[in-house]
This record gives structure tokens, sequence and C-alpha cells, in this order.
């Protein structure tokens, strides 16, 4: 790191931290998601990234609609949109759940499989509705530019809004599944599933709105996502690894867990990638986290759950 | 003598499956296909390695990994990195600022030879290190995981992650590993040019041979004592543990082998089409190279050879013509095999084939006659039907 002063290598890890709080925010977003899906319920969603591309192609939609119908409605149209990834992801998910994974929930590496294919065919849909090429809405003007903070700081208000979002988005989450009496049957359907229907819970309709609701925060990602790039059909495959990683990492059954790791791997790479390629920055920090994992390997907050 | 027969083909049904197949990819594909379309059912039978060793780990052993194009990457590799020094002598390539490296190096402004590439100049070595560096990688991952009991869809998701990294690495190493384009224009094996037909050809049958020479030594695996502890730890790990054994390093072994395996089939797709690749080592290929197990049939080595066929024929033939089509049909091809045939094709032919069998009753008939009366008694009844 030489060669920097300790106000430039300051303003850096300000300014990287920042870009980096958007790919948390992402990240977050989608994990949040997969930890609902994988880690209460044991699913391997495979094509969660796919969903994600649902509600980043559903803004996309609703912008260009917006744009050609009703132009003076365009400085809100993104608040709707993001509810409209939402029931659209949500609804794709649950008729995913409907037809594939409910006949799958013993078998949990088949369902990385069904959901592989299931993810090769919403590609394609995609790419033959909307095209091979990457399209990105165009964005309410309030939600473009900078506030400078200091000479040599900017903060990108995109990734505030955003951040504003998965914070609003992760509280939603948590008041859901720990306050709720919805999320106390889904968390006794996860801890004992034969003892929770003996007490009169539906579990298949718990199932079905868990899976649901996971797509839904996935939807919203995407429409997050197209705050700081541009969608292709194939954006969602890029991402799922890395979220996978962020969910385990944390400790697939805890959602605290899943938060600081997301905040941790974003984090690493983002300021990482100004030091070193982008492609290098990816590499230390997998590998990091894979060799983390072998020595503890479930995860940084692993909950204590009897099995 | 029976023994050594029972060892090797199982029982007589694996015996005449074993002999169909060879008869098929020795026999029936040379004769019927030109050079160029052999050449191309070679480039699938490497994958069937790949295949073969995910019905060995997965189907019997009950650790579905994700990573098979790593070891399938670093056979395929060790055999590229050789071969493209062979193309790369002073004299081939005079023209570049340092003469004697490979030419992706000289683009990226190296001087020298990295010290990793040297020991390739050596054939031996080559051979040893397609054998033995994926089978150490596969020992330095299974033992981190499986002593610490890291199983099921964890090490799936670990194995997936290493192979994204290994991809990254390779991308992002442009000078060291010919990035994304790969290691290309390989020409000549110790002098002896690979490109021609005749070469082409004697890969195909050296393939067909080490293909089948893998099957009979997986059949052998699992025929024995190992093969039935291999099927317990899949069922109920927990019992064979409190029976005195040591699953990890069973499940270890497996994973060796099935690296090696897959590593043996990498080199020989360098050898045959001649290039290699960071796109055969990612996360697709690793999981096409499942789905080839898993529509042959996760329980069946022989099955997973046609499954690596019919997939590629499949893929190859529309995206020949329906490029669209073809992920559509995959993609629901991936969600039946799963839902409605989990045992493949194999599995469809233990459920239906005594329906095709029985159609070919008179081939049988024909051969017993004369030894057992009956038969024919059979006949005219199935003959009054």
């Amino acid at each position: 790191m030489g060669g920097y002063s300790y106000d430039e290598l300051g303003a850096i890890f300000a300014m990287q931290g920042f870009a980096g709080i958007s790919l948390f925010s992402v990240l977050l977003l989608m994990a949040l998601g997969l930890a609902i899906i994988f880690g209460q319920m044991g699913v391997i969603n495979m094509a969660h990234g796919e969903f994600m591309a649902a509600g980043a192609y559903t803004t996309y939609l609703i912008s260009s609609l917006t744009e050609t119908y009703i132009p003076a409605f365009m400085p809100y149209y993104f608040v709707f949109s993001i509810v409209a990834a939402f029931l659209v992801a949500g609804i794709l998910g649950y008729l995913a759940e409907f037809v594939l994974i409910r006949h799958l929930y013993k078998r949990p590496l088949d369902t990385l499989l069904a959901t592989w294919g299931l993810s090769l065919i919403m590609q394609q849909s995609y790419r033959s509705i909307f095209g091979a090429r990457e399209v990105s809405p165009t964005l309410p003007d309030w939600l473009m530019g900078a506030y400078p903070a200091t000479d040599m700081i900017d903060i990108p208000i995109n990734g505030m809004f955003v951040l504003g979002l998965t914070i609003f988005t992760t509280l939603a989450v948590f008041y859901l599944m720990f306050k709720s009496s919805w999320g106390l049957r889904v968390r006794a359907t996860t801890q004992n599933r034969l003892m929770a229907g003996a007490v009169g819970i539906n579990t298949k309709k718990v199932d079905r709105y868990t899976f649901a609701l996971g797509c839904g925060i996935a939807g919203m990602a995407g429409a997050a996502f197209t705050t700081i790039a541009s969608t292709g059909p194939t954006t969602g495959t890029l991402y799922i690894v890395d979220t996978f990683m962020v969910v385990v990492f944390g400790g697939a059954a805890s959602l605290f867990g899943t938060i600081a790791s997301a905040f941790s791997i974003a984090q690493a790479q983002s300021i990482l990638e100004f030091f070193i390629s982008g492609s290098m920055a990816k590499v230390f920090t997998l590998l990091t986290l894979v060799i983390i994992l072998m020595f503890k390997p479930e995860g940084l907050f692993a909950s204590k759950v009897r099995r | 003598m029976s023994f050594v027969y029972e060892k090797l083909f199982g029982d007589k049904k694996g015996m005449v499956g074993f002999c169909i197949l060879a008869a098929l990819i020795l026999v029936v594909f040379p004769l019927f296909l030109d050079s160029f379309r052999l050449n191309l059912v070679g480039k699938y039978l490497t994958y069937a390695f790949a295949a073969v060793s995910l019905v060995l780990l997965w189907g019997y052993g009950g650790t579905l990994s994700l990573g098979q194009g790593i070891f399938f990457g670093i056979g395929g590799y060790a055999m590229a990195m050789f071969l493209k020094l062979e193309a790369s002598s002073p004299e081939n390539t005079a023209i570049q600022s340092t003469p004697g490296i490979p030419d992706f190096m000289d683009w990226n402004q190296l001087t020298e030879l990295p010290m990793f590439w040297m020991p390739f100049n050596s054939f031996t070595f080559t051979i040893i290190a397609v054998l033995v560096v994926p089978t150490i990688f596969a020992y330095i991952i299974g033992a981190a995981m499986f002593k610490r009991r890291v199983g099921g869809v964890y090490f799936a998701i670990i194995t997936q992650v290493i192979s994204v990294i290994l991809t990254v690495l390779i991308v992002g190493q442009q000078g060291l590993t010919g990035g994304i384009n790969g290691i290309t224009d390989l020409r000549t094996l110790n002098g002896w040019d690979i490109t021609s037909d005749s070469a082409k050809n004697l890969f195909y049958f050296i393939n067909c041979f080490l293909l089948l020479g893998v099957i009979i030594a997986s059949r052998f695996i699992l025929t024995s004592k190992f093969g039935r502890l291999l099927l317990a730890m899949r069922d109920k790990e927990d019992r064979v543990r409190f029976s005195g054994y040591d699953v990890a390093n069973f499940k270890i072994f497996i994973f060796c082998f099935a690296a090696m395996i897959s590593a043996i089939g990498g080199a020989m797709f360098t050898l045959q089409v001649g290039f290699m690749s960071p796109s055969f080592v990612g996360i697709v290929p690793s999981i096409e190279m499942v789905i080839f197990a898993a529509i042959g049939g996760r329980m069946s080595l022989i099955g997973a050879v046609y499954g690596t066929l019919l997939i590629n024929f499949g893929k190859t033939a529309f995206s020949e013509s329906f490029p669209e089509l073809w992920l559509f049909l995959m993609g629901g091809l991936f969600i039946a095999v799963v839902m409605f045939f989990p045992n493949g094709l194999a599995g469809l032919w233990e459920d239906y084939g005594h329906h095709i069998t029985k159609r070919f009753a008179f081939l049988k008939r024909f051969f017993a006659k004369g030894k057992i009366e009956s038969t024919s008694v059979d006949g005219k009844l199935e003959g009054a039907n």
C-alpha cells in the first residue's frame, strides 16, 4: 500500500466503502431471501439469481412503460416498481414452489438440480422476451448524482437509497420472522415439522408462503440492483455463488450472521478491488471464505439447534 | 474365474451391458461416423469420465460434488501446458520478442517461463501430474471437509465456490494461463502431429479403452467390501461410524478417485480437441457433468456414458438448428429427471426394459434351441397371444 498518504488512504477506504455499501445492499437482499429459503427450509435454490433478475426486469418494464405513457409519473415510479418487483418475483416463487419444490423437500440435493433446470428456463425466457443485450431502466433524477461530503469523498445517492431500502427490508423480515405469529409458525415448522403439524400448523401452506417471501425479497434485490448495474439474462448467475457464500459463511440458520457476512464480504471485495485487480479481489475474498469455512464449517454465527 | 468375472462386471446383466457399450463405441461409431463426427464423439466420451466419477461419488457415495470441472480442468490444463511448451519451441516462436515461451506469455510481456511451467517440458512428468495433482488437490479439499463432517449440501456449495475461484484465477492471470481464450494452437506430441485424422482416430480408441478400463475399475471398487460400505454410508452414515469405520477416510478416498478419473478425461479432452479453456472448469460445465450422470442414471456406470452421449448429441443437434429451444429443453430435462425419473435412463430400462427384451425374445430362443424343450412351449404361448 506504499505511495498513499494517510489522508488519501482514508478517502480511498471511505469511497470504496460507499461503493461496497451498494454491493452490500444487493448481496444482503439476495442473501436474506436465500437465508429464508435455504437456511430455514433447506432448499438449495439455484434459480434465486433468476428471481432477482425477474425483479430487475420488472423495474425496467415499469420504467419504460411510465416513460412512454405517463412521463409525469417518472419521479415516483421507482417506489412502485420496488413493490411490483416484490410481487412479481413472489408470485413466480409461489408457482415454482407449487409445481416443483414441494415434491422435493425430502431430497435437498435434488432441489439443487431441479432449480438449476428452472434457472436455465428462466434465463432463456428473459433472452427471448427482452433480448440478449443488457438493459437498464431510466432512473428518476433524484436517484442520480452524489452528495459531496468532503473534497475527496463523494457519497453516491443511489447507494444511500438502496441502503435505506435494505435496512427497511431487513427490519421488516426480522419483524416477520421473530415477532409476528406467522414467523412463529415458520420457525416451528423449521425446527420440527411433524410436531408443528401436530399442533395444527398447516406446514404446507407455511412452506409455500415462506418460499414466495424469499423469492419476493430477491425481486426487491433486483429492483435495487438496477440502480447500480444493468441487467442481462445471465445477471442472476453472476451473483448466485456469492449469495450462497454469504448465507453459508454467516451460518445458514442465523439471519444476524447473514447481515454480518454480507457486510464483511462486500466491503472486503470492494476495498481489495482498489489495490489489486477485480478478479484477484474476488479470488482472495472467496478463498479466505473457503478456508475459514474449512475451520468453522457451521459459519460465523451458528445457531445451536439440536439436530 | 467366476470370482474375477463377478468382481469386474458385477453380474450377467452388467457383463451384457458392458459388451454392448464396448461394441457401440469401439465398432459401431468408428464404422458409421466420419472422422469429424468420430472426433466429436471422442470429445463427448471425455465428459463421460467425469460422469462416471459422479456415479461413484454421488450415486453410491451420496456426496454431490459440483466441482468435477476443477479436476477435469486440471487434467486438461496439465496436458495442454506440455503440448503448448512443445508447440512454442524457440524455432516456432522466433518472431516473438522472447522466443521459446508460449505466445500468450509474450503478449503479456513475460520474458521468461514461470517456475511452475518448467517441469511440463517432460512428458513423463505431465502424465504423472495429470494423475497426481488432482488427487492431491482432492485430498486437501476432502480431508479438510470430511474430517470435520461437512457433507451434503455444504460440500456441494463449497466445491462449487472452489470451481469459481479456479475459473476467475485462470481468466485473471492471463499471462500465466492464457486467460479466457485458454491454451490454444496445440500441434504435436513428441514431434507427432496430433491434428491429423489418423492421430485423432488413434486418440479416440485410446480414449475408449481408458473409459472402459475406468468403468471396470469402478465396478471393481463397487463390488468390493468398500462399495458396500459406500452405500451404507450414503444411507446411514452414523450407523457406519458407530460400527467402528472411519467414514471420513472412505469419503476422501472415493473423492480422490473420482478426481483422478475426471482428470484423465480432461487430459484426453485436450489431446482430442487441441485446446483447453476456462469454459470447461467453471460452474456450468461442472453442473452439466452432474446432469449427464443424472440423466444416464446416478446408480449406473454404463448409464452415465449413455447419458453423456445423449445430452451432447442433443446439444449439438439442437444448437445447430434451434439454439433457443435447447436451453428450454435442457432445463425441462433437468426438472423431469429429478422429479419423475430419479434413476435416469438406467432406471427406465430397469422398469420398462423387459417390454423391449420381450420383442427380442426370439433371438434368445434361437440361441437356446435344442437346449431346453420348454422354451418352444413358451414361444407357442406367446404366439397365441
